[in-house]
């Protein structure tokens, strides 16, 4: 299956390669570059790129391209699933997936991949199973490591990949046995320049941080479970269990996991947190444009909207934007063209908003186009969807865990059109 | 770390040798920089015997490996290491000599024996990990060593060695495929395993080494489709994509019959006024119907059902899987399902996006109505990148029906103005086709692209052109205004393409823009020599043609322009003008040819047709590397088409112990039973439009007899039990068959059903007339099961007066190499059989039961359907909801045995005064469960429990439901008694709700109202309260009670408000539940009341005051939720 892995950065230098079966050249990786070079932006490269004798799959992710070499037919999204899960482990272990990170811990990385594949098939990719076989660095673990010696590799042997929840390590304790969830939903919504919604879809997770003693056995029921249209559950949730009664019962993994991700029906209306006002023209023949933005909350069940950012690319034409924001800071970026605005928290009272002149390359022509506006916000303690967590019970283990449970909504790919 | 320092420094330093890149390390001493005694320091270090040295050390190998540079000449250093204590250098050793050892094969076979040694070391990881190591090590010479290593570990005790073992095959394989031969006898063992951690490697293995050895997974098959679901999710995909080819090869298409039938039907809507042509599609849809009438096997059904659920899991390679899957195998009404996760899956990466747009895109053209209710999940966002942006236009496109053009059309709009061009480029060609596509938008489409004509942007005005003229080219004559104004566009666009298309649109209709077409060759006349090539061909073409139309104006530039082409540096323009001239200009020499010069240039031209790039791109897998890249991908393996008729299904057959088929089978029945409820089979309808769908087919059976009445919700399961019973009975009839005359050939389905083909025949014709929509009505294929079943009765009577028949049907039966491998397999299907037999009382009760309930319940609601048809259609669902399962003994607490039951509402038939308990084991332990049975049960006074029959074995992971009975004395107090295995003992108790403890009867109105009349005073319990929220219209109400309590609903009949067509809000409907009491038989009346405001009236009315009470208090907080 997956033959070599190459780690290309930013720059086009292969900075790290592994080989699980007889090492293939690194030249393979000059059809990756021209095909690199090609593309004018890094997520343009194709995922997929035939060559004579092999074919490359590559995800591009924190600013690096993992380059799998593979030899023969394979499905292309089994290649490109493993790489991101790569990418999750990278992250889990070194906390940032970054050329450095991986530099600074290049034997981890080797280690990692080397139990992650075997021969180029899939073997160990459940994080509490790796983390059994090789520790995560610590700042620590690491000092006393290079003073006494002693290594990072597991002592004992994984029992995990034997057991019949391999997602779970054995023989966990905690003092504080606590288990908290988060429900977090994101809104993605196209809206058009009158203000009415093209499209609104909620997608929501619920992301666990459980610390449990020992085997405990779950179950999370919903008040409203009908709410949920299409689900995709991590391994340990029973599938027969949530079809009979829509309830989600699982042994969990040790730590950080996504329990559940869902789609909220379309059926439902979608609530609009923000709203945008928004007037932004380009005069033929002047060399000047205005531009006019107001942003609003609507729809947000009185909960507060925090952490606003709007961000925009303006045509190519914009040489400069002189802007004043009644709250918040603006940047604009000559090169890219991309103007970002942090407004922070939104107060129905005043209303913020960001006005002023654009300036334009003076001769050129009016742009056809107006910029889309993309919106990021949160709304803590809501779950715009209106679901709800019935009930979180335990089984299987004596003592009485504390839990949690958390709401939020965000914008996921929140766009307003102009 | 100092590895990592020394890593940073040598960045970018890779080629240079010798440089100080250990001189701060103290243990180098800064000496060693010259060639020949590099990495000395390091095998120093190596040589120490300091486990902190030697890990230090290897550390600094590994991250030289790692950036690719070479550390060969350490190879003796390190692997003298290779039995080091210290785990981490080890490991790090293990990480260098698989990269090394090929290259230094002797050195390598040093560190065989400590392999060796590790395969035999009484701890399963370390055997496992010596395997990994040791096949992982490509040196030829030890192939003996591996094969022998593997075949040993293929029969280890503990699975993560033999999971450890199917991984080396392939390893094997690649490095000696002369070994395939006692390599595919490994795997053969190793499918037989039943533990899910082997499945998935082993079947990896198999598709490497011998894919083509599809009977090796006949056996198999079943197990497989079992284990699926808890095999770890890389082997899940492995298995299922292997699993679409075996299913390919051994089942029958399951749209043979429905697209001939639907292609048939479509015609005839479309033109019914030709009769003569009706009836003649109606006799080939008839004879096709005949050949094929399609029973779907039971296994091909197992793999889908199976399969489904990991539509819902969080990796998109499976899901992508599944889909694939159903794309390729699931009959065209199931398809819809995997829609929806295919859209999820376009939130995730964007190279998932990429990957699972491309499938879409090829999925859209064949199932175009799958998507459509998807569509703006593919509108573009302008932070896509280009290749999604393009991907996702695509599938619009192939989206855009008469009905949604409208909207897709204004989002192209939008798209225009972006500022992507390749993009706007995509945009425009896709308007074109939708043009193409949807003749009614043809025109805005044309208006549109023209206004783009006067578009700044260069790029925008070529596309456009080009599309412009494939546009017009369908209809040339209306459109002159258009060609006029691209003649002008001639002077200001520069892109070739573009300049092309617009001469040879003039040229082409010249005709019809008669004073502007001269004037055109003349500027082009100037320009010639510093046009591209493919303009100058059009430039030829357009003199050409303007010379044979308009010769008067145009015969001099005609020659100026083949003149200049004469010297052109490109041949085709070259030999173009020499070709022209000999054909256009007449010279005494010209030869017949020049006589149909005009017929040759002025033919009238076919229209192009647009097509998308991803038109019957499905002969590939989908999914796969090769369907991406639209070209075969080393290693693919081809999708087999369907084959004719069904190879023999017993190969599947596997001789076990009989008990677990039959549990199996029973399961899956049960399973069916409960799918309609879960599962939205009806394609694209979702859950919450499955309510009408099922009113509309009861409504629809309404007229039809009692049998085919049992609605909707039971069709399916009734027809496949039903085809299922019937091959239980064909495999019965087979046994006696050859018990009498073992020379005689067998009969088959196929002939089997061959006869019954007559009749469906008519049936299916009637079919073709009554319908009209997509629905296939189920209930036919529910009839030609039926009618098959019938069949083969009559003809197991009438056994000895058949010979002539038989000769007429052994034609079209199976070959007889089938026979005989029938034959030999009969020994064991003997007493698989009587096994069958022996188990049937039990599993019967289960099966024909949900029939009769269901079809006496529906009786009734029917009756009162008839006449309230709208305010009670939904009724039917009902009893969908009373299914829930409850857990008597957790995994846990059980040591890995799982046991759940539920009420399964079903008679139960050795004693009518039971209630019927369904319980259902699973066995999640790694070992097999012996003899479960019940003892000691200590029960109240007068409580009885009929137990279920012994199981002697229930097998690791595989699950089995049985049927008790407890005869409650019609209170709640639980059943107590102990679940015995052979291990171990378990307390546990069943408590009933009060719901479970009566059955519904059947009154009609009056007979409730006399039989409530009967029950007053002390009998008779009442209370307010106000309805949930939810729960706010009859047929919620209904669902609820009949959800607490097994009642049955009386149809309201007299009741003058229930019969208006409209429910009038000023008096709502009353609903009335009866049942009597499991034990005593004694009446439980419950009626509704419904009133305004969202308030109700609740009574009940019964003998049995505790019950009474408790029933009360249950449906009332069912109500107020």
């Amino acid at each position: 299956m997956i033959h070599s892995l190459f780690l290309v950065n930013a720059t086009g230098d292969i900075f790290l390669e592994k080989h699980w079966k007889s090492a293939v050249s690194r030249s393979v990786c000059d059809y990756f570059f021209e095909a690199q070079e090609r593309a004018t932006e890094p997520e343009n490269v194709p995922p997929v790129i035939p060559t004579p004798h092999h074919y490359l799959i590559s995800v591009f992710r924190h600013r690096i391209f993992f380059v799998a070499v593979i030899q023969s037919e394979v499905p292309p999204l089994f290649v490109i699933e493993f790489l991101h899960r790569v990418v999750d482990t990278f992250q889990d272990y070194f906390g940032v997936c970054t050329e450095a990170a991986i530099k600074d811990n290049v034997v981890v990385v080797y280690e990692l991949l080397e139990e992650m594949l075997d021969n180029g098939f899939p073997l160990a990719t459940e994080s509490n199973i790796l983390k059994e076989l090789i520790k995560p660095p610590t700042i620590l673990r690491t000092v006393v490591n290079t003073i006494t010696g002693s290594t990072n590799v597991g002592e004992q042997l994984p029992t995990g990949q034997l057991s019949v929840v391999p997602w779970r390590r054995t023989g966990v304790k905690y003092t504080n046995n606590e288990a908290y969830f988060d429900v977090v939903e994101e809104i993605d919504a196209i809206i058009d320049k009158s203000g009415s919604t093209v499209t609104a879809e909620i997608q929501g997770v619920i992301d666990a941080c459980v610390k449990l003693t020992g085997m405990p056995d779950l179950t999370l029921s919903f008040m409203n479970p009908r709410l949920l249209d299409d689900v995709s559950f991590h391994p340990c949730v029973r599938f027969k269990r949530w079809e009979a009664e829509r309830i989600l019962s699982f042994i969990p993994p040790d730590g950080n996991f996504r329990l559940l991700s869902y789609h909220v029906s379309s059926q439902n209306l979608v609530a609009i947190p923000v709203y945008v006002k928004h007037n932004i023209t380009f005069r033929e023949g002047s060399s000047q444009g205005r531009f006019d933005l107001t942003l609003g909350p609507k729809q947000t069940m009185g909960k507060v909207v925090e952490s606003v950012l709007v961000s925009s690319r303006l045509p190519r034409v914009v040489l400069n934007a002189n802007l004043s924001p009644s709250q918040g800071t603006y940047t604009f970026d000559p090169v890219t063209k991309l103007l970002t605005w942090d407004v922070g928290k939104i107060n129905p009272q005043k209303l913020p908003s960001l006005k002023g002149s654009m300036s334009l390359q003076a001769g050129a022509s009016k742009p056809d186009e107006n910029p889309t506006i993309n919106i990021q916000f949160k709304i803590p303690q809501m779950a715009v969807s209106g679901l709800k967590v019935n009930r979180l019970d335990m089984y299987g283990e004596k003592y009485k865990p504390f839990k949690g449970i958390k709401y939020m909504t965000m914008a996921g790919k929140f766009q307003v059109r102009t | 770390m100092s590895s990592s320092s020394a890593f940073n420094d040598e960045k970018g330093g890779s080629s240079s040798v010798g440089e100080p890149e250990y001189g701060h390390d103290p243990a180098s001493g800064g000496i060693f920089s010259s060639d020949y005694k590099r990495h000395d320091d390091l095998k120093e270090m190596l040589d120490s015997n300091k486990d902190s040295l030697k890990l230090e050390a290897m550390k600094r190998i590994v991250a030289m490996v790692a950036r690719g540079k070479n550390a060969s000449d350490l190879f003796p250093a390190v692997v003298k290491n290779v039995a080091c204590k210290n785990i981490e250098v080890k490991k790090l050793v293990y990480v260098y000599l698989v990269r090394y050892a090929e290259e230094q094969q002797d050195l390598a076979l040093l560190s065989i024996s400590t392999f060796q040694r590790g395969l035999k070391d009484p701890n399963q990881l370390i055997r496992a990990s010596a395997l990994r190591v040791l096949s992982s090590i490509r040196v030829t010479i030890i192939v003996p060593i591996m094969m022998l290593a593997i075949k040993e570990a293929a029969s280890d005790m503990s699975p993560y060695v033999r999971k450890t073992a199917a991984h080396a095959i392939p390893k094997l394989y690649s490095l000696d495929p002369e070994q395939k031969d006692q390599l595919i006898e490994v795997i053969e063992k190793l499918l037989a395993d039943k533990t899910t951690l082997v499945a998935g490697s082993v079947v990896m293995a198999f598709e490497e080494v011998c894919p083509e050895r599809i009977e090796l997974i006949h056996k198999n098959y079943r197990k497989l489709c079992n284990l699926l679901i808890d095999v770890e999710e890389w082997g899940q995909v492995v298995i299922i994509n292997m699993l679409t080819r075996y299913a390919r090869t051994q089942f029958l298409n399951p749209n043979i019959n429905e697209s001939l039938l639907e292609e048939g039907g479509e015609k005839e809507f479309y033109a019914s006024d030709d009769d003569e042509d009706d009836e003649e599609k109606k006799a080939e849809a008839a004879a096709l119907a005949k050949r094929k009438p399609y029973v779907m096997d039971p296994d091909h059904r197992l793999l889908l059902r199976n399969t489904k659920p990991l539509l819902q899991s969080r990796n998109a390679a499976v899901v992508m899987a599944v889909a694939q899957l159903y794309f390729h195998l699931a009959p065209k009404a199931e398809v819809g399902v995997i829609a929806k996760a295919l859209v999820r899956l376009l939130r995730s990466h964007s190279e998932v996006q990429y990957v699972v747009l491309q499938n879409v895109a090829t999925m859209t053209i064949k199932r175009r109505g799958m998507f459509e209710p998807h569509l703006k999940s593919f509108y573009i966002r302008s932070t896509d990148p280009t290749q999604i942006k393009i991907l996702k236009l695509e599938v619009l496109t192939n989206l855009a029906s008469e009905t949604n053009i409208s909207t897709i059309l204004r989002e192209f709009q939008t798209y225009i103005k972006s500022m992507d061009k390749d993009f706007v480029a995509a945009t425009i060609e896709a308007i074109g086709r939708c043009a193409t596509n949807i003749g009614e938008v043809r025109d805005t489409c044309l208006n549109g692209l023209v206004q783009l004509l006067s578009n700044r942007d260069e790029l925008v005005v070529a596309e456009s052109v080009v599309v412009i003229k494939k546009l017009l080219q369908m209809q040339p004559e209306q459109h002159s205004e258009i060609i006029k104004h691209m003649a002008k566009l001639i002077d200001n666009i520069q892109v070739p393409m573009a300049r092309a298309s617009i001469l040879w649109l003039i040229g082409e209709y010249c005709e019809h823009v008669p004073k502007i077409a001269p004037d055109v060759l003349r500027k082009m006349a100037k320009t010639f020599t510093n046009e591209e090539d493919i303009v100058k061909l059009q430039i030829l073409n357009l003199a050409a043609k303007l010379y044979l139309t308009n010769s008067k104006q145009t015969k001099l530039l005609t020659q100026y322009v083949l003149n200049l082409a004469k010297y052109d540096q490109n041949y085709d323009i070259r030999d173009r003008a020499r070709f022209i001239r000999q054909l256009i200009v007449p010279t005494d020499k010209s030869g017949a040819l020049s006589k149909y010069a005009k017929k040759l240039f002025l033919a009238l031209k076919p229209a192009p047709v647009l097509e998308s790039p991803f038109k019957d791109r499905d002969h590939f897998q989908l999914g796969s590397l090769s369907h991406l890249l639209n070209t075969k991908a080393g290693g693919y393996q081809e999708l087999p088409e369907w084959p004719d008729s069904a190879p023999d299904p017993s190969v599947r057959n596997v001789e076990v112990p009989e008990w677990s088929k039959c549990t199996s089978r029973k399961e899956r029945k049960e399973k069916k039973v409960e799918k309609p409820f879960y599962s939205d089979s009806e394609g694209e309808s979702g859950p919450t439009e499955s309510a009408d769908s099922e009113s509309d087919s009861g409504s629809r059976s309404e007229s039809d007899s009692e049998q085919t009445g049992s609605g909707s919700e039971s069709e399916e399961s009734v027809e496949e039990s039903q085809s299922e019973e019937e091959e239980d009975e064909e495999e019965e009839k087979m046994k006696k068959k050859k018990k009498v005359d073992k020379s005689q050939p067998k009969k088959s389905e196929s002939a089997e059903s061959d006869q019954s083909s007559g009749e469906e025949q008519k049936k299916e014709r009637k079919g073709v007339k009554q319908r009209r929509s997509g629905s296939e009505s189920e209930s036919e294929e529910e009839s030609e099961s039926e009618s098959s079943e019938s069949e083969s009765g009559s003809e197991e009577d009438s056994e000895s007066d058949t010979d002539t028949r038989k000769k007429k049907k052994t034609p079209a039966s199976k070959p007889t190499a089938k026979d005989t491998k029938k034959e030999s397999k009969k020994e064991t299907k003997e007493i698989s059989l009587l096994d069958l037999d022996d188990f049937a009382p039990t599993s019967s009760p289960q099966v024909t039961p949900v029939n009769n309930f269901l079809s006496s319940s529906l009786a009734s609601d029917l009756e009162g359907l008839s006449l309230t048809d709208t305010v009670l259609a939904p009724t039917t669902i009902a009893p969908s909801a009373s299914v829930r399962m409850y857990e008597l003994l957790h995994r846990i607490t059980g040591e890995g045995l799982g046991v759940e039951y539920c009420f399964n509402r079903q008679a139960f038939s050795p004693d009518p005064h039971m209630v019927a308990v369904q319980i259902h084991f699973t066995n999640n332990t790694s070992c097999e469960t012996k003899n479960l049975h019940i003892e000691e049960p200590k029960l109240q006074s007068g409580m009885r429990i009929k137990e279920f029959p012994e199981i002697d074995m229930l097998p690791a992971g595989e699950s089995v439901s049985v049927v008790m009975g407890i005869d409650f004395c019609d209170s709640t107090q639980a059943a107590n008694f102990q679940l015995c295995t052979h291990t171990r003992k378990f307390f546990v108790s069943i408590q009933p709700p009060v719901g479970e403890l009566m059955t519904p009867i059947f009154l009609t109105e009056n007979e409730f109202k006399k039989e409530q009349g009967q029950l007053m005073g002390m009998n008779e319990i009442s209370d307010k309260l106000t309805l949930g929220e939810k729960c706010q219209n009859d047929h919620s109400i209904i669902e609820r009670v009949n959800a607490t309590a097994n009642l049955g609903r009386v149809p309201c009949g007299s009741d003058k408000d229930c019969s208006l067509p409209v429910p009038p809000p000023s008096s709502p409907p009353v609903s009335r539940f009866a049942g009597k009491t499991v034990s005593s038989g004694s009446l439980v009346l419950v009626t509704v009341a419904r009133k305004e405001g969202g308030g109700a009236q609740l009574t009940v009315n019964c003998e049995k005051m505790v019950i009474g009470t408790m029933l009360m208090k249950d449906i009332l907080h069912a109500l107020m939720q």
